[in-house]
């Protein structure tokens, strides 16, 4: 079981407020995202429920009990630290072992789990190496098989992926990701890269300053954000967002168009413009388009096998049935 | 891209660093000429470097003879190990309190303990020479530990809080989060990450006993004096005698010599190797 509710949770740092009282439930053997730009209270929110720092007033509930006060390692909660946070002077063995000796479990009990947790994530060859012979995708593991041997009621992960280069974090996120599948625990997963957010989360939380400003899954964030922060954040590449003239034409102060919802002619269209720089990624190229009139240039999103070039005019269409409309206040409309 | 550094610039800098390598030497080659000569080889002027009239180790018989370099030696060694052991006792505790646990007023008092370095130490002479005289701790190697103990307490505890602060609060994070209390966490992963950095502090403070002179020379006469005082006794009213007191400074600072070469590894070792990133 892995049920965790927040109930008006609050954190400051003094005088500083850097989470204002917020709500939120985690269902157990969901696997949740939160995620949002640095500095926006995230990693906060994590150890608050990791218990690694206090809460300055509300309540942390975990499976119905009263978690606020316990100490960390009574919340039956197991955590993987963006430095892997490995102990240097033991060996992966020791560092897989350390929670079950503090728990004082029988030798055989520990055996027994090491070995699964190290066949499960690869890592049966290097069991008496110590962490810095390792590489940093085998440390990751091992900091995860320290916490899979606790059989927690929920894994915290606090940006895992954000130390491995491009290629490594790929298939660690889908190697996190086969994780859950396989033990349907609970994961509440801390992120800035919205893309990991996207491909791995039931549930996103986006947040900015402390307050959530949507909670939903990822398809649900992409079609419906509920204001102009989540529907710049959610995608990639990010939503046009688009004021002025083209806007009023909608009735909304700000109307918002992803890239891929833009059609692109040689002929005609709503919006002539001028092509910009390109990125061709091979499948897809993105344009940056500069429209007369607008004043950010707009991303679109085409085919890989498009041939425009810097300089050439263009025209732009959105498809209205698409389009994102935003009040004054940043909210969407409709 | 590395910088570019020409081939002449290059010899230039080694020729520099290896004149200044060789002059900081220079004393100490010129101390193990002289305790080599004769004594009046060794006050002949022009000096004659090379040994012209053959060389002796009669200066250091002689020195054995004059006085029991076996009972300063040993003096030395308790002196110094048991100020570095009293210092750790004291300063492990407060590092740790400083680096883990930190006041508002944890940087002041950090500068404070090192303000007491900038004070002359003949400034204090004269109040803990009248308190040892009274106590009777005057020529006594208890009186001597402890007032080494606390003139280096400041640097043995600047030293390991800089260790202890190196040692990342993730790794502390994660043990709690594994069920480990304060007790075990000290025990299970504090310390066996500290040890570099515990025995460098040790290494450091037990050379820098071994070489204090002042208070070694004003709070001891003959039964507690260390090495230091074993050498100053060479320059003595009888007179100079170079050779001698090149000897007996030779067979002071040898043992810290060797000590030091061996350790030079551990001494520089940085901490937490592999522990994060």
């Amino acid at each position: 079981m892995g049920r965790i509710q927040l109930k008006q949770v609050q954190k400051k740092f003094g005088e500083v407020e850097v989470i204002p009282p917020l709500d939120l439930e985690i269902e157990d053997g969901e696997f949740v995202v939160f995620v949002g730009p640095s500095g926006c209270g995230k990693s906060t929110l994590l150890r608050l429920i990791a218990g690694l720092e206090d809460t300055t007033s509300g309540n942390i509930e975990i499976d119905g009990a009263d978690a606020t006060g316990l100490p960390p390692a009574k919340r039956g909660l197991a955590m993987v630290f963006q430095s892997y946070a490995l102990y240097p002077h033991m060996s992966v063995r020791k560092n897989i072992a350390f929670p079950m000796r503090m728990a004082k479990m029988s030798k055989d009990e520990q055996d027994k789990r090491i070995e699964s947790a190290a066949k499960a994530l690869n890592l049966t060859d290097y069991l008496d190496r110590k962490p810095g012979q390792l590489s940093g995708g085998q440390r990751q593991r091992v900091a995860i098989g320290r916490a899979i041997v606790r059989e927690p009621a929920a894994f915290l992960f606090d940006e895992p992926l954000s130390n491995l280069d491009a290629a490594l974090r790929v298939g660690m996120r889908l190697e996190i990701s086969e994780l859950h599948k396989r033990l349907d625990t609970t994961m509440v997963y801390v992120t800035h890269d919205q893309v990991e957010a996207m491909t791995m989360a039931d549930k996103i939380v986006v947040l900015q300053a402390g307050v959530i400003e949507q909670v939903g899954s990822p398809l649900e964030l992409y079609h419906t954000p509920r204001n102009k922060f989540v529907a710049g954040f959610i995608g990639s590449p990010k939503m046009n967002l688009i004021e002025g003239q083209a806007a009023a034409k909608y009735d909304a102060t700000t109307i918002g168009v992803r890239p891929e919802h833009i059609g692109v002619s040689t002929e005609s269209g709503d919006w002539p413009g001028t092509v910009g720089v390109s990125e061709h990624l091979g499948s897809d190229t993105f344009f940056h388009v500069k429209v007369d009139g607008f004043g950010e240039p707009l991303t679109v999103r085409v085919g890989g096998d498009v041939d425009l070039h810097y300089g050439d005019k263009i025209f732009l269409t959105p498809n209205p049935e698409l389009i994102h409309r935003f009040d004054e206040k940043g909210l969407r409309i409709g | 891209m590395a910088r570019a550094i020409s081939t002449n610039r290059k010899a230039l800098n080694t020729a520099a660093a290896g004149t200044l390598g060789f002059l900081m030497f220079f004393p100490i080659l010129w101390m193990i000429v002289l305790s080599l000569k004769t004594e009046e080889d060794a006050i002949r002027a022009p000096l004659e470097i090379l040994f012209s009239s053959g060389w002796t180790m009669e200066s250091f018989g002689a020195v054995q003879a004059r006085s029991d370099y076996f009972k300063h030696f040993s003096n030395s060694v308790i002196i110094s190990l048991g100020s570095t052991f009293l210092g750790l006792l004291i300063a492990i505790p407060a590092a740790w309190a400083m680096a883990f646990v930190p006041g508002k007023r944890t940087k002041d008092v950090l500068m404070w303990m090192l303000s007491t370095k900038m004070l002359p130490p003949v400034g204090v002479l004269i109040p803990i020479y009248l308190i040892f005289r009274d106590t009777g701790l005057l020529d006594s190697r208890l009186g001597l530990t402890f007032v080494l103990m606390m003139i280096n307490l400041p640097i043995i505890i600047w030293m390991l809080f800089t260790y202890f602060k190196e040692i990342p609060s993730e790794i502390l994070e994660a043990a709690r989060m594994d069920g480990a209390s304060l007790r075990e966490e000290v025990i299970y992963v504090l310390t066996p990450m500290a040890i570099p950095g515990i025995a460098s502090t040790v290494l450091l403070n037990i050379i820098l006993a071994w070489n204090e002179a002042f208070w070694t020379l004003n709070l001891t006469a003959a039964q507690a004096a260390p090495l230091t005082a074993f050498i100053a006794s060479f320059s003595s009213p009888e007179g100079l005698f170079y050779a001698k007191l090149s000897a007996a400074s030779i067979m002071a600072i040898a043992p810290i010599l060797v000590m030091g070469w061996f350790s030079q590894k551990q001494l520089v070792r940085g901490l937490t190797f592999g522990a994060v990133k």
